[in-house]
């Protein structure tokens, strides 16, 4: 690191994590890990419960001391440091407000701890931004879950910290309030362009709000990258099923052809290109193939003849169907596997794909992706909250 | 009162029955409180009244006392025991002030530093119940006594010189002074402070230390603007606790203290039991229900704690 000056701009590393990890007794709850997040970025740290995301947000703000490694501040070593004398700011899960203060006193804290005494128009300013400039004389049971959010984001923005570090924010929330606050913390970090650490078990909520996002599970960063990057190209079985749900298959390698990996899954053969390969393929060994459900079409085994040449196949029969509005969820056996997942836009609906029908599965190999099929299927299926 | 498709000729005989149910539902509250009811006529309201009555007799115990509406023996019982009644005052205020001193930090480590120390702790605290407050009280008198461990432990460290000038000890004994009732006020009621300061301090949510932390407060600010306002109800609560009964307390005066240090507590057992002076003992305890009504009640408005509740 270079002698960065501690500028909020857009280059830059604002936080940086050096082998920190966190042991209580013999349980470790972060393995020793390094994470560097860029200044001015939505950075959300997503995984199960017990993944170790919230106890790296805490050893950011000192609430929790690490037990190796170290924690930079824009380029300066604050892993000494006490909370508050750290310039990050926190919005706890249940928001922490101080009770006996009314709203106004409760974002004008921090300044106050400075030392600054004309707080007035910053609070104003702040309340203003959100939403709340009504409310600045009202204590926090008068408030909403909702407001009382708000209030929490007022608190630790109005001291303009190096980093807001948002603990779960939006978990008490229920879900259409949930979904406006995204929107709404997504364009107050827009506005005032601070960096934003968020942790969260909620993928959807991690890749509608977050620039980088870093999926954890056990202690450990699985895989890190922007969002539309984890779900199309997932490295690992557990960020194939904790983003969204996958289909995997085991295949045997039967060589390369081109650009192309061949492979066999119980006398199907499928292709995958190699670029959409995270592991060596050897042939005669097993790897699995991925694919999304909704990159799957079904067409009737009547028809399947009409299927372009190019795509892989392979057949099956509908065990059970669902219709969810925007699309149809269909679940199919298939020799190479039972239960494989597809989701159809209900555009022209096949009145003969019903539970019993014969179908093909058929996708462009190029939305696969194929992973290392020493890891557990099962992976991270359960840890996913919905779909 | 769901089922509304009832016919109109019906409604004429059913009205009525709906009616007496939901008014019989009316009046569980009202019976569910009768007993409570019942025993504060019985063993407060009546006794008040009685007393009372008492307050405004003349007479004697061989001639029998009358209701004469007497009130000078208010005005005469005050002036003549007005020292005991600032007495009690003044012991019952220091004694709640090194209650809450000595109280809250005990309070404050088992609520937030004890860990799974805490119930242990908290049985500790409480202990002393099960022996008899008299019994306890006796107890201090052996701790305090001339020549004691504990007295020329003090006068050797020069302890007794400190407080001989302070004019709460006299000459090498603690015994019969105002710091031995002192002492043993607070002692007796401590654990009224503690209750009630640990129960609010336990209810703070730890996580508001870690925001004033991360809000730039340092941990004695955040001792400052967040633990102490939020404890206040149990501030409140504990002082509360700890000066009412101290105030009319004779066993501590009456044992640890000499005919100086007598209090309120021991004028008002004399007056009745010893010199039968009925009506002049049920003024005295009248006078001092309403000091103490007056000065809680103060308390209380100037605290403000009804916002915090």
């Amino acid at each position: 690191m270079t002698a960065t000056a501690p500028t909020a701009g857009s280059s830059g590393t604002d936080v940086r994590l050096t082998a920190i990890s966190k042991r209580y007794g013999s349980f470790t709850a972060v393995h020793p890990l390094d994470l560097a997040i860029p200044a001015g970025s939505f950075f959300a740290l997503l995984g199960a419960s017990g993944c170790g995301k919230t106890t790296t947000l805490r050893m950011i703000a000192g609430l929790e001391d690490p037990t190796t490694g170290s924690v930079e501040l824009a380029g300066k070593d604050v892993t000494a440091l006490p909370p508050h004398k750290r310039p990050v700011n926190t919005v706890f899960q249940s928001y922490a407000l101080f009770p006996h203060l009314d709203i106004y006193e409760n974002v004008a804290f921090g300044l106050r701890r400075r030392g600054i005494k004309s707080v007035k128009k910053q609070v104003g300013d702040m309340l203003d931004l959100v939403q709340l400039g009504d409310f600045a004389r009202r204590k926090p049971h008068q408030l909403s879950g909702g407001q009382q959010q708000r209030v929490a984001v007022a608190r630790a923005l109005i001291n303009h910290p190096q980093v807001l570090l948002l603990d779960e924010p939006l978990g008490a929330l229920d879900l259409k309030l949930r979904r406006q606050m995204q929107l709404e913390l997504k364009r107050i970090q827009t506005e005032v362009g601070i960096t934003f650490v968020h942790v969260t078990h909620d993928q959807e909520e991690a890749m509608t709000m977050a620039d980088t996002v870093a999926v954890m599970n056990g202690g450990r960063v699985e895989q890190l990258g922007a969002p539309a990057d984890l779900y199309e190209t997932p490295r690992t079985t557990f960020v194939a099923n904790f983003l969204g749900t996958s289909n995997l298959i085991t295949a045997d390698v039967l060589g390369t052809s081109g650009d192309d990996i061949l492979l066999r899954a119980c006398d199907t053969k499928l292709t995958l290109p190699a670029t959409r390969c995270t592991t060596t393929a050897r042939t005669g060994e097993k790897l699995l193939i991925g694919i999304r459900p909704e990159k799957i079409t079904l067409t009737h085994a009547d028809d399947a003849g009409t299927i372009p040449d190019g795509r892989n196949r392979i057949t099956g029969r509908i065990a059970d169907s669902s219709f969810i509005g925007v699309s149809t969820q269909y679940v199919i056996d298939s020799p190479v596997g039972p239960g494989l997942s597809v989701y159809e836009q209900n555009i022209e609906r096949d009145s003969r794909l019903a539970p019993g029908a014969e179908v093909v599965l058929h996708w462009n190999p190029g939305h696969s992706f194929g992973l290392d099929a020493a890891q557990s299927v099962e992976a991270g299926t359960d840890a996913g909250e919905g779909t | 009162m769901t089922t509304t498709a009832t016919t109109s000729a019906d409604t004429g005989t059913e009205a009525p029955a709906v009616t007496a149910a939901a008014r019989r539902k009316k009046l569980v509250p009202y019976w569910l409180l009768l007993p409570g009811i019942l025993w504060l006529v019985v063993f407060f309201a009546a006794p008040l009244v009685y007393q009372a009555s008492t307050s405004v007799q003349t007479g004697s115990l061989e001639e029998g006392f009358k209701v004469t509406w007497h009130f000078a023996t208010y005005a005469d019982a005050l002036t003549e025991y007005y020292p005991q009644f600032l007495r009690s005052v003044a012991y019952s205020a220091t004694a709640t002030v090194l209650c809450l001193a000595l109280g809250y930090p005990l309070a404050y480590l088992i609520a937030f530093k004890a860990g799974r120390w805490r119930n242990l702790l908290m049985v500790l605290v409480i202990a002393p119940f099960f022996t008899s407050f008299l019994i306890r009280t006796l107890a201090w008198k052996t701790i305090l006594s001339d020549g004691g461990p504990v007295v020329s432990a003090l006068g050797s460290l020069h302890i007794l010189d400190v407080t001989n000038a302070l004019g709460v000890t006299e000459g090498h004994r603690v015994l019969a002074t105002p710091l031995a009732v002192v002492c043993g006020l607070t002692y007796n009621f401590l654990p009224f402070m503690i209750l009630p300061l640990y129960t609010s301090l336990e209810r703070i949510d730890p996580r508001l230390h870690e925001a004033a932390g991360d809000l730039y407060a340092t941990p004695l600010t955040t001792f400052r603007k967040v633990t102490f306002p939020l404890s206040m109800p149990g501030v409140v609560a504990g002082t509360l606790l700890t000066f009412i009964p101290a105030t009319g307390d004779y066993i501590n005066a009456e044992l640890l203290g000499s005919t100086d240090q007598k209090m309120i507590g021991n004028v008002i057992q004399s007056q009745f039991l010893r010199v039968l002076d009925y009506p002049t003992a049920a003024a005295l305890s009248f006078i001092l229900m309403a000091a103490i009504l007056a000065m809680v009640t103060l308390y209380i408005r100037k605290s403000g704690t009804e916002d915090l509740v």
